[in-house]
This record gives structure tokens, C-alpha cells and sequence, in this order.
């Protein structure tokens, strides 16, 4: 397992500032939330009546004068989106980068085979996603707890488990694209993990995009229908689970068989 | 035995010439030159031998093993110095020749402290921090540490100060001294003629040259340049002559003696007698291969 410590060592600084903005903006948010309390009728009335904004961040289902609901609509913009956006840079510079710095080269003229080299880095990029999250849910717990608030548990541990299944699809999504390019990783990166979310407040929006839910992994952790239902939508986490898988795979026949850049 | 051994290996990158239907044959414990001007596919070779990247077509062997088929076990026996020398820029030179260390599963702590005493390499320094010749040292140590049976070497020299450079030499020499095969990949010729037993050169792709470096050293003629003259000395058989002016410059590759002789009674202000540059004798080899 030398490439994956390599990798998570390298990689610890990122993860470390990562986890720390995502987990002091959910922090600052829910320090927040005792004062917006006594406030939520009004701010119930302001957010119901932005018509399919309303829909599209799942504002009609939600209950703002609940911690739960207002920590559902917080945390999926933020961990979501932050989160998201850690998840597929992890993943997109896993490959890319050991040949856009020119290390592979050093890599692979060692005697590890490619396959081992591909397991090992996405399990490292998905060691450094749960970290993240793991992170993340203790500062909301301990946050929550200061602030003499509390969840909902069986609703706040499905929407962690949802958004850690949706960074480790975006990871391994992105990681299949890695395999392909050489240079230039961020923005590809970067706008994965943003179209994936703009999909799923199109799909929230209008009942023609309705489709899209089987794409975008927002879909199955859209916390307003995990906290109404107090269940995961199953089959869309299912179909997501293929796609991630459909990513590893990728990853693997093509990683297998290339041409490394000099 | 060959330690390498390639049959009719190509590569091509789509529509780009890499390598064609190359025949190269390198014996064990030879210290062996590889001559080519850049882009000539030096490179293209040993990435493929190395797995780097894959044969269109053709085979090779290397201690007898497919190179794709046996890949893993022949990178354990080998040792590669690449022509950049890149690594993770956030970690130390130290992290870096243990990280190598450790992709072999091998102890190299002892070997690794002897060559990074005898080159100075600072081990605390980050890459990022360092120059071009201080990480050549590092990926010499990292390819020489676990003492490799073939040393695959790609441009090792640049970057590198000539005390360095020597100590290098020196470093190889007692290797292939000790039964390690050396494979020397280099434009620069003096540096082929001095260390190598044997040498291939290679130009667009393919192998126009596969001698002992004496055999090939012999057939290179010297470019002569003479001022203050303004025709070529007509005892003297000379090739590629130029005259400009007041000056001229060919190609001599006769008898030392004869050509002094003659120098002797013309009426020169300056003189000139180099090795001719790699591309003149290439043009001889390519004449050559032509008849």
C-alpha cells in the first residue's frame, strides 16, 4: 500500500483545508440558527413564495423552524456543493496529475503494476472523501450540542450517509475521466461537480427534467425528501452506484493500456 | 546472454513516426551506447522497454522476459534514470529515494547514504527547491540504490557539473564493473566515446549503426577549418568543403600525418580541427546505408 499512504500524505494538506472551510462554514450556519428562530415565520413565508426556486432547493418541504430543516437545506448547499467539489478534484488528479507533473514516470517504472496503482490512488481519494465527512458530521454534532440544539438523528444520519454516497460517485466519475486526460484537471473538476448540482435544481424545477434524477447524484441526497420520507430513495442511489462503478471501471481498462506522456 | 533483445519493435503515435522495426541486441554486462539527436526516438526506445508505453508492433526481451508479459519482474532488476527528472515536488529528497526504496520492497538504506555522500545531495531540501542538476542526483540514487542488474540511463548528464558528471562515470563504471549492464543514452558523442564498449545509433526511428564504439569512432572523420586560405589543398581528399572568403572548412578523414604535412607549407593565419557534430556523421552513416 506504499501509493496509497504516498497519496494521502501528499494529499493531507488539501483534504485538512477542505474539511476545515466546509466544517466551519456548517458551523457558522448552525451557531446561526437560535437567533433565525424566532424569525421563521416570517423567512417561512419569504422562501415559500420564490415560486420554482422554491422547488428547486426543496424549500416547499421543509420546515425552517426546525433545526433539521434548516440544517437540510444549509447542509446541501454546503456540503453538497463544497463537499462535491473536494470529491471530484480528489478524484480528477489522482491520474491526471502524476502525468502532468511527469511522476509517473517515477511512478511506473517501479515494479507495480498499473492495476495496483489504480486501486490504491482511488482508494486514497476515497479515504480522503470519508475523512471529510466524517469531519464534517462531528463539528455539526458538537456544534449543535454548544448551541443546546438537536437533530432529528435518524434523518441526520441518512442525509450523511446520502452525501457521502454522492461525493464517492462524483470521486469515481471524475477519477474515470482522469484516466483519460494528461493536463488542465481543476476545471473539468470543478465543473463536474457543479453541472451535477445544477441538474438535479433543473430536475427540481420542471417535471420535463424530471429524467435528470437518474443522473445526478444530488437527487438522491436531496435532504428535503430524505427528512419527509425519512428514507433513501433506493433505486436512484442504486443507478448511482452503477455509474460510480461504470467510473472505476473505466478507469481501469483505460489506466491499464495507456500511453503515459513524456 | 542479451540482457536486451528487441525484434522488429514500433512504435508510432497515430499519425507521428516513433520507432521503426527496430533489431537491438544488448549483452550482459556491457556498458552500451545510445546516439541519437533529439527527437531521433532515444526516448520513444526505452519508454517502451520499460512499459511506459506499448508496442505497435514487433517484440522484445529483456533477461529473456516478454516486456509486457514480465514487466513487474523485469522493472525489479532495472534501474532508470528518465531524461526530466520530476518528482512529488512537496516532498523531500530523503521521502523521495525512500519512497523508491519502498515501491521495490527493498532495504537500499546503506547503498542509498553511500551515493548521496559521494554526489551531495541534501536530503532535507523539497524538490520544489531544487535545481534541475540536484534532482538529476536524486533520480541517480534512486535509480542505482537497490543495485540493479541493468541501468537504463536517458540523458543523465545534463544539468549535471562536470565534477558531477565525473563522479557519475565513475559511479557507473565500478557498476558495470561489478556485472551491471549499462545502457547510455546520450547526443553527446564524447561522452558515448569515452565510457561505451559498444554503441547504436539511431536516426528518424530507426537503427542506422550497431558497432563497438572503436569501429564506429574510426569511420568519423574531423572538420577542418583553415583562415587565410582560400581554396582546399588539392593533395588532401576532403568531403563536404566549403570555402568562404578566406577560409575553408571540409571534412577529413584520412592520415593524420599526411594532412599536417600539407598544413605545413600553406600560408594560415588561424586553424580549427573539431570533432565533426553528430549530424555529419549521421550523414555518414546515412551515406553509407544508401550504397
Amino acid at each position: 500500500m506504499t501509493v496509497y499512504a504516498c497519496d494521502m500524505k501528499r494529499n493531507l494538506r488539501s483534504l485538512i483545508i477542505w474539511s476545515l472551510a466546509v466544517g466551519g462554514m456548517i458551523m457558522i450556519c448552525i451557531l446561526m440558527f437560535p437567533g433565525m428562530k424566532n424569525e421563521t415565520e416570517k423567512m417561512g413565508a419569504m422562501f415559500s413564495n420564490m415560486g420554482s426556486f422554491t422547488a428547486a432547493f426543496g424549500m416547499d418541504k421543509l420546515d425552517f423552524g426546525q433545526l433539521m430543516g434548516f440544517y437540510g437545506i444549509e447542509c446541501g448547499n454546503t456540503l453538497g456543493i463544497g463537499g462535491g467539489m473536494f470529491a471530484a478534484l480528489a478524484g480528477i488528479s489522482a491520474l491526471a496529475n502524476e502525468e502532468k507533473e511527469h511522476t509517473a514516470e517515477f511512478l511506473l517504472t517501479h515494479p507495480v503494476s498499473r492495476g495496483s496503482v489504480i486501486i490504491q490512488k482511488l482508494l486514497a481519494a476515497l479515504t480522503e472523501v470519508l475523512v471529510l465527512n466524517i469531519f464534517v458530521t462531528a463539528v455539526s454534532l458538537v456544534t449543535a450540542a454548544a448551541a443546546g440544539e438537536s437533530f432529528d438523528m435518524k434523518s441526520f444520519t441518512l442525509i450523511h450517509i446520502a452525501f457521502f454516497v454522492l461525493q464517492a460517485e462524483i470521486c469515481c466519475i471524475a477519477f474515470g475521466i482522469s484516466a483519460f486526460i494528461k493536463r488542465g484537471s481543476l476545471g473539468i473538476g470543478l465543473g463536474l461537480a457543479l453541472a451535477m448540482y445544477f441538474l438535479n435544481l433543473l430536475c427540481n424545477m420542471s417535471e420535463d427534467a424530471e429524467f435528470l434524477k437518474f443522473i445526478t447524484p444530488y437527487a438522491y441526497a436531496e435532504p428535503s425528501s430524505i427528512i419527509a420520507d425519512k428514507e433513501i430513495d433506493c433505486v436512484l442511489m442504486a443507478a448511482g452506484l452503477c455509474i460510480a462503478a461504470a467510473g472505476a471501471v473505466t478507469a481501469f481498462i483505460k489506466y491499464s493500456r495507456k500511453d503515459i506522456a513524456s | 546472454m542479451s540482457v536486451i533483445n528487441t525484434d522488429k519493435l514500433t512504435k508510432r503515435y497515430g499519425k507521428y513516426r516513433g520507432i521503426t522495426e527496430l533489431d537491438l541486441r544488448v549483452e550482459e554486462g556491457e556498458f552500451f551506447g545510445f546516439i541519437g539527436p533529439n527527437g531521433a526516438g532515444k526516448s520513444t526506445t526505452i519508454r517502451t522497454l520499460l512499459g511506459l508505453i506499448k508496442p505497435t508492433s514487433g517484440s522484445a526481451q529483456i533477461f529473456g522476459k516478454d516486456i509486457v508479459a514480465g514487466h513487474r519482474e523485469i522493472l525489479s532488476d532495472i534501474g532508470y534514470m528518465p531524461s526530466e527528472a520530476n518528482f512529488y515536488s512537496s516532498m523531500t529528497a530523503d521521502e523521495i529515494i525512500k519512497l523508491s526504496a519502498r515501491l521495490r520492497k527493498k532495504d537500499c538504506t546503506a547503498e542509498a547514504s553511500r551515493l548521496c555522500d559521494r554526489l551531495g545531495v541534501d536530503r532535507k531540501k523539497k524538490v520544489e527547491e531544487l535545481s534541475l542538476g540536484n534532482r538529476k542526483k536524486i533520480s541517480v540514487v534512486c535509480a542505482l540504490q537497490h543495485k540493479p542488474r541493468l541501468c537504463i540511463l536517458d540523458e543523465p548528464t545534463s544539468g549535471l557539473d562536470p565534477l558531477m558528471q565525473k563522479e557519475f562515470f565513475d559511479i557507473l563504471k565500478e557498476r558495470n564493473a561489478e556485472g551491471s549492464t549499462i545502457m547510455l543514452s546520450s547526443h553527446i558523442l564524447s561522452e558515448i566515446q569515452k565510457n561505451c564498449t559498444r554503441a547504436a545509433i539511431i536516426k528518424e526511428g530507426r537503427l542506422i549503426a550497431l558497432d563497438s564504439v572503436e569501429n564506429l569512432s574510426k569511420t568519423a572523420a574531423k572538420r577542418v577549418t583553415l583562415h587565410g586560405v582560400s581554396a582546399i589543398p588539392e593533395e588532401l581528399e576532403t568531403a563536404d568543403a566549403n570555402v568562404t572568403g578566406n577560409s575553408v572548412s571540409f571534412l577529413y578523414n584520412g592520415d593524420i600525418k599526411k594532412l599536417l604535412s600539407v598544413l605545413g607549407t600553406l600560408p594560415l593565419t588561424d586553424m580549427t580541427m573539431t570533432e565533426p557534430d553528430l549530424d555529419e556523421i549521421f550523414m555518414h552513416y546515412y551515406q553509407k546505408g544508401g550504397e
